[in-house]
């Protein structure tokens, strides 16, 4: 594509593949961008395109018809000279002047990097979420995995990350990859899930009016009931054992509060274990604009949008889970309607149909108030930190303990997880706090929402990348 | 299968793999030593966030293993420092 843009777009997991095929339908010139080496985020997450063959995973995955849909819409756009796809392409900085400035560093040829400066009058940020995580003794070792790390190297590379394994948490993503793993003949020997079913049944227009979850839901249940994998509700896993490689975890019967109900306890051979506690939002991006946030009901603070998906800073918008953890029907259906204001707003005529745009808002509308349901039945439990001991490492990369963080709220006076940053260096490793941000926010500040630190780059650059910038 | 060199050693995997996806095929979910207590470390978060699974490759450091495409020949040093 020679001529300037018109969007910039980066992400290309299903909000942000919605929303480029929907400006590119628009008559918009499009750069897409994305880390991964192939489109379709953490929902659709593919080996690269040459690799289908030898690593099947067509099994595991949703809602095909619509990710192959929007692929073949993309290669049009590609075809057709509008649309530059950029795979392998991590953001580090977005900036705006005149107009946006989207700094990558284009690893496509990895370890080498090459930057590259991508500009458009518009910018679109779908860069979705990560694996929330509570710490727990143990949660260190080796073959402890994030659930979505679990998923994403079955997804993405064909590869168990075990052959016992147990899955631990909160919240109906423990279900797929429950199945996923089960239906590839590894023995999931526990899915320990925090919340009370029955906390559902408070919300039953969300559950009537979302009859596509239902069906969702029961087929993995049917792939759990065939492989005989239990999921035991008002469970955890509290912690884990082992040496150069995890071989027990430890689980534990809830009481209403989260606490482990004594006596419980009992342990689980194990090779794997995943967890996962909700998403929280990836906002690296879009915080150094200032853009406002707002409070979303499973505790993160999300950045705040207007019904066509804008943020308070003009020329910005974002959709998917940046701005709420939802799902991916929920991060499509926000993509297209950024893309209809960023056509509405440069002057094109629209894209989609009356029809069409009526129902992406009625689905917006629909999969929130579920998004919103799933939060409160499927809480952080309030009482998770009784699960730690004083030596548990929080911060991974600091290797920051729960004792020394209890320090330094109670002798320190530390109210945040910046003040706790400070004091003990928890967050200041190579991942800046992306994992344990939420645990020692909820220990220093359990009742406002979770915020993240400001970081100055969204991805770790070489100098010599940035030197060649320079140039 | 292709092969990628791991501290001197072939390491076959799929073509289409990260350098992660290919150790933990290979039964390895640790290749790294923590910086205070020593402690190992492999994958983690799968997706480029923890910076659990940083590996050298072809001399390069700070790589995040779950985020580089293996290539047949690609040479792979772990037991990389997470301060380096
Ligand atoms: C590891 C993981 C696995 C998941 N697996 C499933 C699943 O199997 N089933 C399910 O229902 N839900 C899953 N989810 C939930 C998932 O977040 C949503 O279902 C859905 O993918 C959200 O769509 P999205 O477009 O908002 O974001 P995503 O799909 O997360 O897409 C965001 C994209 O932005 C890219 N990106 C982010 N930052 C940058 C940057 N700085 N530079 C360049 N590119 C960037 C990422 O590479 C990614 O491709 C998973 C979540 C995670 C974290
Ligand atoms: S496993 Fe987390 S960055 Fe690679």
């Amino acid at each position: 594509m020679s001529e300037p843009a018109d969007l910039v777009v980066v992400g290309a997991g299903p909000a942000g593949m919605a929303a480029a095929v929907t400006a590119l339908a628009g008559g918009l010139r499009v750069v897409l961008v994305d880390s991964g080496p192939a489109v379709g985020g953490q929902f659709w997450r593919h080996p690269p395109e040459h690799a289908r063959v030898a690593i099947p995973t067509g099994d595991l995955h949703h809602g095909l018809r619509e990710y192959l849909a929007l692929c073949a819409a993309l290669s049009a756009g590609r075809a057709a000279g509008r649309l530059d796809l950029r795979l392998a392409h991590h953001v580090w900085s977005a900036v705006r002047d005149d107009e946006f400035a989207v700094h990558a560093a284009d690893r496509r040829e990895a370890p080498r990097e090459r930057p590259v400066v991508l500009r458009a009058p518009r910018l679109l940020v779908a860069t979705g979420a990560y694996d929330r995580q509570l710490p727990f003794p143990g949660w260190d070792l080796p073959g402890v995995l994030t659930i979505g790390g679990l998923q994403a190297l079955l997804k993405g590379g064909g590869v168990a990350a075990g052959s016992r394994v147990a899955l631990g948490g909160t919240g109906p993503f423990l279900l797929p990859v429950a199945a996923g793993l089960a239906a590839r003949g590894i023995a999931v020997v526990t899915v320990c899930e925090a919340a009370d079913p029955r906390a559902w049944l408070r919300h039953p227009g969300a559950l009537l009016r979302n009859p596509g979850k239902w069906a969702e839901g029961a087929g993995y249940a049917a792939v759990l009931a065939r492989h005989r994998v239990p999921v035991r509700p008002r469970t955890a896993i509290t912690g884990a054992e082992g040496g150069e490689r995890v071989t027990s975890v430890r689980i534990a019967s809830l009481t209403s509060d989260g606490s482990p109900r004594p006596g419980t306890e009992r342990r689980v051979e194990v090779d794997a274990v995943g967890v996962g506690w909700g998403f929280a939002p990836q906002l690296d991006l879009l915080l150094p604009f200032g853009c406002e946030l707002t409070d979303s009901a499973d505790g993160n603070a999300v950045v705040a949008v207007d019904d066509g998906q804008r943020t308070t800073v003009p020329g910005l918008y974002a959709a998917g889970e940046a701005c709420g953890v939802g799902g991916a029907p929920l991060a499509v259906a926000e993509g297209r309607l950024a893309a209809e204001s960023v056509l509405a707003d440069s002057g094109a005529a629209p894209a989609l149909s009356r029809k069409s745009l009526v129902r992406a808002r009625a689905t917006v509308a629909r999969q929130r108030a579920f998004a919103r349901a799933m939060s409160m039945a499927h809480p952080v439990p309030a009482a998770w930190s009784s699960w730690l001991t004083d030596e548990t490492v929080v911060c991974r990369c600091e290797e920051v303990t729960a004792g020394a963080v209890r320090a330094a709220c109670a002798e320190g006076g530390a109210h945040d997880h910046r003040q706790v940053k400070q004091l003990t260096r928890a967050g200041m490793g190579w991942c800046q706090g992306r994992m344990c941000g939420p645990a020692v926010h909820c220990l220093a500040a359990q009742k406002r929402a979770y915020v993240p630190a400001e970081r100055l780059v969204a991805t770790p650059v070489t100098l010599g990348a940035l030197a060649q910038l320079d140039e | 299968m292709s092969e990628i060199v791991v501290d001197g050693e072939p390491l076959p995997f799929v073509e289409g793999q990260t350098v992660a996806a290919a150790l933990v095929a290979a039964g390895r979910v640790a290749w790294r030593t923590t910086r205070v207590q020593h402690r190992p470390r492999g994958v983690f978060c799968g997706i480029g966030v923890c910076f659990d699974c940083l590996v050298r490759i072809e001399g390069t450091g700070g790589q995040r293993a779950c985020l580089v495409q293996a290539v047949a020949g690609m040479t792979v040093t772990t037991g990389e420092h997470d301060d380096e």
